[in-house]
């Protein structure tokens, strides 16, 4: 097990090597010179005004003069103690503005996993348990619509419905929790919808199976036979899943963020890639790549909880 | 229904069950009539289709999606159970009455430790305390079932045990609400003979000890005639013939139990063809191959030949190597150590443009006629492949010669354009063969060729293995777990266990006079010799 464990975080490591080396590679494989977009950003204008030994010395300052395996060796070492240098943008420390981005993201991500779960599993459940044959395709269809609407949408719908028409909900801002319940549902919704196919179909397939039949054949009621026996069975493939969904909630953080006006992660990705602000955009890759890292390895680590036919191995 | 049997237990009245589907209506249960009495055992026996696992689904109420009772009554202890609501039924399943199912591997949940799939039980019936104690009196129900170190195994996962284990665990779980009735559906088909003898003994002593009524399912007549007091053969949905099972084994009544009776390989009938004395085709020597980096060895040190026009029955029980040996023969897997020689070549030896010339030569037929013909090409397209494959005539030729194929395994031309799907399990087992003969090989291995299928088909595709056999002088290397087949088509026999032959020698010198004790125990535990011995009972 701590073996495992081991093995599995040195793979990780070599993962984020990988994530930090491409993310290097993007600042000089992208057209144009970041010394030149600085000064654009800086200045707030066309560069072309900017005198060129004021330039040269930016690029000196920055180190961006220097041959392209030092430049790599020294971003490879400074983002391993999370020293990501200074925004373009801002000038400030990209490790704090990450920092100060951070929290609201985590609550808006955590939120809509934990929602992303419950909508899921009850989608899933009524979709198999419900008494009567319409309602469980009214389930499954609803699971349908949740992932092909696209989020901004919902968004913008549940704005309108709960923000401006009842009234319960503010429409924007992260300053309490009140202001969470929206954009999580936002959030979730596409996610949940997946989940809960995954689900509702492995328990189709599970129920199928003979030692259904024999839980049957003991005496065990509907219920009993869905929770105690199908639903273990079928709940591996909705963890994996569950698991590469945090990708999905970062990348719908962007939308998310931006619509309700939060602060987060989500927000400071788009503003730094429409102004071109590679030490962010590399931190935040840096981050989305260790935050991968540590989710498969805990969905990995739950695997034997729920099937303990599962021995974990390094490969 | 003796007239000095007390009064039934259950009683089956005119039941009609259907399969609906929005195509078509198939009227798989029509009008059987059944009567059991406490502590006898009745045996339900036809072969695939025939209507006999509806039959014991519907007494226990758990009929598979779209089929319906479309009419007549089930009656436990003057209790009409057809009448049951879902709720009325739990208390009956587990409580009143006990199900065995056919497929005891995958019948257990995979991620359940096994006391809690025993302890299950007793829970939804009210039988224990506490979870504690149902803990405590699943670990005995296990020792009951005969089970070795009950606690230990209630600890276990499913995957941890043998098929055989899982069946007595399965046994634990049917009896742990003392059931007045048994359900066994095909209890023993998955499993080894000598497995199954014990399991079937199991089953006898504990419905003898607590009186619990017996409804045996089975495909397999010995087993139903030495078992039951009574048989029920059924046909197409109908019971055609009944009675006591030394009776209509020995003496059947209806035409189509005396044709089930005459398929059922005869373990007292002369073998068939005498061994020829070619020269041998196929020399294998110190035959190993290990798995698990060397941990376990499943072939470990085989040797046997055989000879040019010879067939050579390799039987053994699951986990014998003998299908491992198989694969090495026909070089899809390589060996540890060892040589094969066919016909004077090394197959170790060779290159692999000779290696593929000498494929021509030797053949598979595998087990499973489904799994082994891919299921988007045509019957055509399946026989051809080799041909396509050897590139050995254009496609004129091609189909001259799936034609001629398709004759020489009595299908009609007509199934060349039809997909497994649309086929019988006997006629996918013969386009196997056709394609295996499309190269004109000289030697056939045939693993477990007759396994899947019911003996009325399995007698027919032996006859067409025999007849093939006397045409056109091939050898047969014939993988069986099942003596009495090997005896009717091989003239050598070798007796395999744990990787090693233990026998070898003519099939009337190994089956009538067997040397080693694992021979003799094999050829005792083969079912229909209790019933064959005239005994009353």
């Amino acid at each position: 097990m701590r073996r495992y464990v081991l093995v599995r975080l040195a793979n990780g490591l070599i993962v984020l090597w990988a994530a930090l080396s491409l993310s290097f590679l993007v600042l000089h494989l992208v057209p144009g010179d970041p010394v030149s977009i600085m000064l654009r950003s800086a200045g707030g204008g066309d560069p072309v005004g900017v005198d060129r030994a004021q330039a040269d010395a930016l690029r000196a300052e920055l180190g961006l003069d220097r041959p392209l395996y030092a430049q790599y060796a020294d971003f490879v070492s400074r983002a391993l103690t999370l020293d990501f240098g200074t925004s373009f943008g801002t000038g400030d420390e990209v490790a704090a503005m990450l920092g100060r981005a951070l929290p609201s993201t985590l609550e808006l991500a955590t939120a809509s996993l934990l929602l992303t779960a419950v909508l899921g599993v009850a989608a899933a459940l009524a979709a198999t348990l419900a008494p009567w044959a319409p309602l469980r395709n009214a389930v499954l269809s609803g699971t349908v619509a949740g992932i092909s609407l696209p989020s901004f949408w919902t968004a913008i719908l549940l704005i309108q419905v709960f923000s401006f028409g009842l009234g319960w909900f503010p429409a924007y801002g992260d300053s309490d929790t009140s202001r969470l319940v929206l954009p999580a549902i936002a959030l979730a919704l596409p996610s949940a919808g997946v989940l809960a196919q995954l689900l509702a179909k492995g328990l189709r397939m599970a129920l199928a199976e003979p030692y259904v039949r024999t839980a049957r054949a003991k005496g065990a009621g509907r219920l009993r036979t869905v929770w105690t026996h199908a639903f273990r069975n079928a709940s591996i493939p909705a963890l994996t899943m569950l698991g590469m969904m945090i990708g999905n909630i970062l990348a719908g953080a962007i939308i998310t963020e931006t619509v309700f006006a939060r602060a987060g992660i989500g927000r400071l990705t788009a503003d730094a890639i429409a102004d071109q602000d590679f030490p962010v955009i590399r931190a935040i890759i840096f981050l989305a790549g260790a935050l991968y890292v540590v989710v498969n390895l805990a969905v990995d680590l739950i695997y034997p909880k729920v099937d303990p036919r599962i021995v974990l191995q390094p490969a | 229904m003796t007239t000095d049997a007390p009064q039934p237990l259950l009683s089956v009245r005119d039941l009609h069950v259907a399969f609906r589907s929005r195509r078509s209506t198939v009227r798989a249960v029509r009008g059987v009539n059944l009567d059991l009495a406490p502590g006898r055992t009745l045996a339900l026996v036809g072969e695939s289709g025939s209507g006999k696992s509806t039959t014991g689904l519907a007494v226990l109420g758990l009929l598979p999606p779209g089929a319906q009772v479309t009419g007549g009554h089930v009656t436990l202890a003057g209790r009409d159970l057809t009448a049951l609501r879902e709720r009325a039924w739990r208390t009956v399943r587990g409580r009143e009455i006990g199900f065995v199912p056919q497929d005891p591997m995958v019948s257990l949940n995979p991620v359940r430790r096994v006391g809690h799939q025993v302890a299950e039980v007793l829970l939804i019936h009210g039988l224990a305390e506490d979870r504690k104690a149902a803990h405590a009196r699943a670990v005995d129900l296990l020792a009951d079932a005969g089970l070795p170190e009950p606690a230990e195994v209630a600890r276990t996962l499913p995957h941890e045990l043998s098929g055989g284990m899982c069946q007595r665990v399965l046994i634990a779980i049917a009896l742990a609400g003392r059931p007045k009735l048994l359900i066994a559906d095909e209890p023993t088909s998955a499993l080894d003979v000598t497995v199954q003898r014990r399991i079937l003994d199991h089953l006898e002593t504990v419905t003898e000890q607590h009186g619990t009524a017996l409804l045996l399912i089975t495909h397999d007549l010995s087993v139903a005639a030495d078992r039951a007091d009574e048989i029920a053969v059924m046909s197409r949905g109908e019971i055609v013939e009944r009675g006591p099972g030394h009776r209509v084994l020995t003496a059947p009544a209806h035409p189509y139990t005396r044709e089930l009776v005459a398929a059922v390989p005869d373990m007292t009938a002369a073998p068939a063809a005498p061994a020829p004395a070619g020269p041998p085709l196929l020399e294998v020597r110190g035959l190993r191959r290990s798995f698990d980096g060397g941990r376990t060895a499943a072939v470990d040190g085989v040797g046997f030949t055989l000879a040019a026009g010879g067939s050579l029955g390799i039987v053994g029980e699951s986990g014998s190597g003998k299908s491992t040996t198989a694969q090495l023969v026909l070089r899809l897997d390589r060996p540890d150590a060892g040589t094969i020689t066919f016909d004077g070549h090394d197959l170790g030896s060779l290159g692999p443009a000779a290696l593929r010339r000498l494929r021509r030569d030797i053949q598979p037929v595998f087990q499973d006629p489904y799994g082994s013909l891919d299921p988007r090409f045509t019957v055509a397209q399946s026989i051809a492949e080799p041909l396509r494959a050897y590139r050995t005539t254009g496609r004129r030729g091609r189909q001259r010669r799936v034609a001629e194929l398709l004759d020489l395994v009595r299908l009609p031309a007509t199934a060349a354009g039809r997909r497994p799907a649309e086929l019988s399990g006997g006629q996918r087992q013969r386009v196997s063969i056709a394609r295996a003969l499309a190269l004109t090989p000289r030697l056939l291995v045939l693993d477990e060729p007759v396994s899947a299928l019911d003996v009325s088909v399995q007698a027919s595709v032996l006859d067409l293995l025999a007849e093939l056999r006397a045409g056109f002088g091939l050898s047969y290397l014939f993988i069986s777990h099942d003596l009495a087949v090997v005896r009717q088509v091989c003239d050598r026999v070798a007796v395999m266990r744990r990787g090693r032959i233990v026998e070898t020698g003519p099939v009337a010198r190994v089956f009538d006079h067997p040397g080693h004790p694992y021979t003799q125990e094999l050829l005792s535990a083969i079912p229909g010799r209790r019933a064959r011995t005239p005994q009353p009972g």
